[in-house]
């Protein structure tokens, strides 16, 4: 009994000095700001590597999760005869959740994943030891640029997806399955609200772009340097993230439309 | 590029105890290494060398005991000072540790891009000047995936050595080499500190090539200083640990065995 709460207790004080290590880098990441605006040349070079070397799977993928919004949307709504407004379900789904919802699990797969194995093969062959020794600091340098890169690139890619997947819900809804190509457009002008639909789903792909950041390159800075070690935590980058992400939307969701 | 304080060590380690766990490391270390020599660390694998190359260079904490760098305390300076002391610090890594993502001439352009504002040619001249020293002027293009293991660590010395520092430090360069890269490296090694004046302290457990090139050698094992001396000196060592390990002796004072029980109890035993 003794010893199950002594362990329940050693894994509760390992969880919070985990998070306690976690703050303190975004702490020091966040200190480094400075390197960025002074060498904009580092940011744009991560920006390519984790949005722009992203944009094709979030491409594809708002593509076809508009087009199978466009599917069911189309058969649900024509139950009703409000197949006229299937812009507006289409949009409202992709906007408020699906956009920066799956745009964030596909990130947390493609551009975390990448992150964390790049982060903590540096550490393994010891990069961030040689750079500290060079009198660079590691976190400034290395971190700083790509946790701002994940920052701003979250969001644009949210609004890629959104913006593709509408277009699919467009070829499916008015070219395949014969919706008004006004009533879908017109409607999904009138309905959708740039306050409640289009800020909210910005400011969340925004704090999912922190968050998947932040985890990304914890778990890359704070991987044991050796193979196994970097393989965990690239794993633990695409679990945590993806539970983050799930566990923020609902309490997202529920402090803007609650 | 010796000064004024010629007589004083360049590093003074005193009482130095660290501890891993409750494992410890170093238990009460003194260690004095000499300005424009070449000093080898040496011991056994798992001895701590690297780690001690970590506490000089003041990327990890003693439990107790100082390390003077220059005079400096290097455990009490600040960051900003810490960073101006490393300044003037080389080491040269087990594995090299370029940077993957930029080319040779980039990596050892690194650390004059990262500290001063020379304009791209005078940049240019030094590292070609560098790398010329390391026998790699002709490779500068290509990437670090490229190089061969001997190479990558000429290209990591040279970038170590970019900024003229006052000492270099070696963690375990011969590990893994060729004969003929492994001959480079030593001769390297010793020409660069005569040289260009430096200190160098080359941490290893290769007795032959470390002794060649080592005015004086500490042997470190269990968390203590051995014996320390000059390399002939330590080669005719009387002390059966410090024979063992510079000859290279399968049994002795560090056992064949691992500790276990008898042989015959633990084949009766099942």
């Amino acid at each position: 009994m003794l010893d199950q709460l002594a362990r329940l207790g050693r894994i509760g004080i390992g969880f919070i000095t985990h998070l306690g290590r976690a703050n303190l880098l975004l702490f020091f990441m966040l200190r480094g700001t400075d390197e960025v605006v002074w060498r904009p040349g580092l940011l744009i070079k991560q920006v390519f590597s984790v949005g722009v070397l992203s944009m094709l799977i979030i491409s594809v993928s708002g593509i076809f999760v508009g087009m199978v919004l466009g599917l069911q949307g189309y058969y649900i709504l024509s139950q009703f005869g409000a197949e006229q407004t299937l812009g507006v379900m289409v949009a409202a789904s992709l906007v408020r959740e699906l956009g920066p919802v799956v745009t964030a699990l596909l990130f947390a797969g493609r551009a975390g994943s990448a992150l964390t194995a790049e982060i903590g093969l540096m550490k393994a062959t010891e990069q961030l030891s040689g750079l500290e020794m060079m009198a660079v600091n590691p976190v400034r340098r290395v971190l700083t640029p790509r946790f701002f890169a994940g920052v701003i690139s979250m969001p644009l890619l949210a609004a890629l997806f959104s913006a593709l997947g509408v277009l699919g819900g467009y070829f499916v809804g008015v070219g395949l399955l014969g919706v008004d190509d006004g009533a879908f457009w017109s409607q999904m002008q009138a309905k959708i609200d740039l306050q409640n639909d289009i800020y909210n789903g910005v400011i969340k792909s925004f704090v999912f772009g922190v968050v998947c950041t932040w985890i990304a390159l914890f778990q890359g800075y704070d991987a044991v340097p050796t193979s196994e070690g970097v393989s965990r935590s690239t794993t633990r980058t695409v679990v945590h993230s993806s539970l983050a992400v799930l566990g923020l939307d609902f309490i997202l969701t529920a402090l803007m439309f609650g | 590029m010796l000064g004024s304080n010629d007589q004083e060590p360049l590093i003074k380690i005193r009482g130095l105890t660290f501890y891993r766990g409750s494992r410890a490391i170093f238990d009460g270390v003194d260690i004095d290494i000499q300005r424009g020599k070449v000093t080898a660390i040496m011991g056994p694998s798992g001895t701590g060398k690297t780690t001690l190359l970590k506490l000089i260079g003041g990327q990890l904490h003693p439990d107790a005991g100082t390390i003077h760098v220059d005079g400096q305390n290097i455990h009490e300076l600040g960051t900003k000072a810490l960073y101006q002391l490393r300044m003037r610090m080389g080491m040269l890594f087990q594995s090299g540790a370029l940077l993957t993502d930029i080319s040779v001439f980039e990596n050892v352009a690194y650390p004059i891009r990262e500290h001063t504002d020379l304009p791209e040619s005078m940049i240019r001249k030094l590292v070609l000047l560098k790398l010329e020293a390391v026998g790699l002027r002709g490779a500068r293009h290509l990437m670090p995936s490229e190089l061969s293991g001997g190479m990558a660590r000429r290209v990591a010395l040279a970038r170590a050595m970019v900024l003229d520092p006052m000492m270099v430090m070696y963690d375990e360069p011969f590990t893994g080499q060729d004969p003929i890269s492994m001959g480079v490296l030593v001769q390297l090694i010793r020409e660069l500190n005569d040289a260009n004046g430096v200190s160098s302290i080359v941490v290893s457990h290769d007795v032959q090539e470390t002794a060649a090139i080592a005015d004086h050698i500490y042997v470190i094992s269990n968390g203590k200083v051995i014996e320390h001396g000059a390399p002939a000196q330590m080669m005719n060592s009387e002390l059966d640990w410090t024979a063992q390990f510079m000859h290279g002796k399968a049994d002795g004072p560090v056992p064949f065995h691992y500790p276990a029980k008898e042989l015959a109890e633990d084949m009766l035993s099942c």
